[in-house]
């Protein structure tokens, strides 16, 4: 380094320890509401030390539901954030790693036409053709089901172009010797490139099924069923219920639970994570 | 690039296409296309049947004016949103650039955010500024101060805006930093052997070698501003206080569910998408120059 000051490095300490806190705080605040019952929630006064109720919130959040709302517990619909994160995960995984092998590693007509049509879906989100994609889910008869949760989502080229970007760097003399040892595409595909492709295909999956498992507007618009909700879409019915005494500690310890997955993702595979982040944006 | 040596099957490269081709021609092209055309349509109440009507849903949709006024929502936001987080994620990471011991751990303690879904991040921030119940409420109502984000247009913006900048702050400190590490060392230390300190080194060194990362999430932060902080908006305002915090993308959600007037609602998503490919064009011509750097 250039020079080194000692003040420079308490002013660094200094002023990320308050990023690190501005980050935190609204967690911390939820984490806290969570642990207290409802009163003291809603009254306004609500310490800042964590309270007594927190079993209890919590195996009521999961289990049990709210008592004036007719909200239904959260369990389920932790199984379906999970279950449609996953589907997206490995649907887009699946579908891509497929059709990159495909543009990268085989010569045939319209190759360049079929990498346009997919490349061309980068450019507008679901959140744009939000209604015709509803519509034709609804006539596909896939509303309040799994793969009406999942499809729509997994029609985009991200993970096409990281396969195919990563293909590209794969050194050419793998295919010729394995086509001297007499392997077809699919040994080739199997042996070799499905192995080196490891850590890619784990970076797309950690970026993936946050992106799955934070989704809210469409799962909001296909899934009339309580049963069929999801935790993000699940949160907010708590806090707008029709009568006005909301059931803040449920809300929050929802909240928690609602991110205690994605956080552990990224705080756990954060080398995958960054990785991933930083590989599908180019 | 391409490869030299590849495989001569001639049909299996369609099979390994086909799953992605059909989950894109059902999921996207046909939405999509289904979306111009409903644009030059209009239905009966019943939906039963639909005339073709050429430009005038667009000439509705132009006449109206939340649609101007969502449109400036959109602008106001952005940039609101733009701006904070850049700046305060650029200043994060130029200190965690530094040669510190603990710059790994404050890394981790900045990046996790991304994972909190948008809807989950307006409910923190709505609870957190909650009018009667919030913590961070309170001190401003002993200060006098009539804050109201449920009632008032402009707190609830205020809101919003802050939760959003919560959310893009750890991304664009990620990017930053990555930025910041790839400029060479020695660049930094002609400037200090020239006599430059720190601020004038940043200013005149370190910001511009780093305007391509800043351009680059200059765009992204827009784009995420119109798509991703639906949930937030949701959560905290449900577009109000009276449109106050209706953005085009909450518009084109709020029309087409209220009333079912597909038409305008298709008319809306046509303009959406236009702005979305000028913008993804800006960010590809800009890649473009990047290579050259």
């Amino acid at each position: 380094m250039v020079e080194h000051r000692p003040l420079s490095d308490i002013i660094a300490y200094a002023i990320l320890t308050l990023g690190v806190f501005i980050v935190a705080f609204p967690v911390y605040l939820a984490l806290i509401a969570s642990t207290h019952d409802a009163a003291t929630v809603v009254g306004g006064n609500m310490p800042l030390t964590p309270g007594s109720q927190t079993l209890e919130n919590y195996y009521r959040a999961i289990f049990v539901g709210g008592s004036r709302t007719s909200r239904e517990p959260v369990g389920h619909m932790l199984m379906n954030s999970f279950i449609s994160a996953l589907g997206i995960a490995i649907g887009k995984i699946f579908i891509s790693i497929l059709s990159a092998y495909a543009v990268v590693y085989f010569r045939f007509p319209f190759r360049k036409t079929a990498f346009w049509i997919i490349f061309v879906t980068l450019m507008l989100p679901v959140e744009v053709r939000i209604y015709p994609t509803y519509k034709v889910v609804a006539d596909l008869k896939m509303l309040d089901t799994y793969a009406g949760l999942i499809m729509p989502l997994i029609a985009s080229a991200t993970g096409t172009l990281l396969f195919r970007q990563f293909f590209m760097t794969v050194p050419e003399e793998l295919l010729e010797a394995s086509r001297i040892d007499g392997a077809g595409p699919f040994r080739f595909f199997w042996d070799t490139l499905l192995p080196l492709s490891v850590t890619t295909i784990a970076a797309l999956f950690v970026i993936q099924f946050i992106y799955g498992w934070n989704q809210y507007l469409w799962p909001l618009l296909i899934t009339t069923q309580d049963s069929m909700q999801t935790i993000v879409t699940g949160i907010k019915k708590m806090l707008y219920t029709t009568d006005e005494l909301a059931e803040w500690q449920l809300a929050m310890a929802t909240a928690i639970l609602a991110m205690l997955p994605p956080v552990a993702v990224v705080v756990f595979m954060q080398r995958l994570f960054v990785r991933g982040l930083v590989e599908t944006e180019k | 690039m391409e490869k030299s040596v590849v495989f001569n099957n001639k049909l299996l490269p369609y099979l390994l296409l086909v799953p992605q081709l059909i989950i894109t021609f059902v999921f996207f092209y046909w939405p999509a296309s289904q979306a111009v055309f409903q644009s030059f349509k209009r239905e009966d109440a019943f939906g039963l049947t639909s005339e073709f009507v050429g430009l005038e849903n667009y000439q509705t949709l132009f006449a109206q004016p939340e649609y101007y006024k969502s449109m400036l929502t959109t602008v106001i936001f952005s940039s609101l949103v733009a701006a904070l987080s850049l700046s305060i994620a650029l200043l994060f990471a130029t200190q965690a650039d530094k040669n510190l011991k603990a710059a790994g751990t404050y890394k981790t303690l900045m990046i996790w955010p991304y994972a909190v879904a948008p809807a989950v991040a307006g409910v923190l921030w709505i609870f957190m500024f909650h009018p009667s119940l919030g913590t961070l409420a309170r001190p401003l109502r002993w200060m006098n101060f009539d804050w109201n984000p449920l009632l008032n247009g402009n707190h609830a913006m205020a809101l919003v805006v802050m939760a959003a900048v919560w959310k893009q702050i750890s991304y664009n400190f990620l990017f930053f930093l990555a930025g910041l590490q790839s400029i060479p060392k020695s660049v930094l230390e002609a400037g200090a052997i020239d006599g430059a300190g720190p601020m004038r080194r940043f200013w005149t060194i370190v910001f511009p070698l780093l305007s391509p990362t800043t351009f680059f999430l200059l765009v992204v932060n827009v784009v995420y501003v119109f798509f991703d902080t639906f949930g937030i908006i949701d959560a905290v305002t449900g577009g109000g206080p009276a449109g106050a915090t209706t953005t085009m993308v909450y518009k084109v959600f709020a029309d087409g569910r209220l009333g079912g007037d597909l038409g305008g609602s298709a008319a809306q998503s046509v303009v959406l998408m236009v702005i979305v490919i000028a913008l993804t064009a800006v960010q590809f011509k800009y890649i473009e120059r990047k290579v050259q750097y």
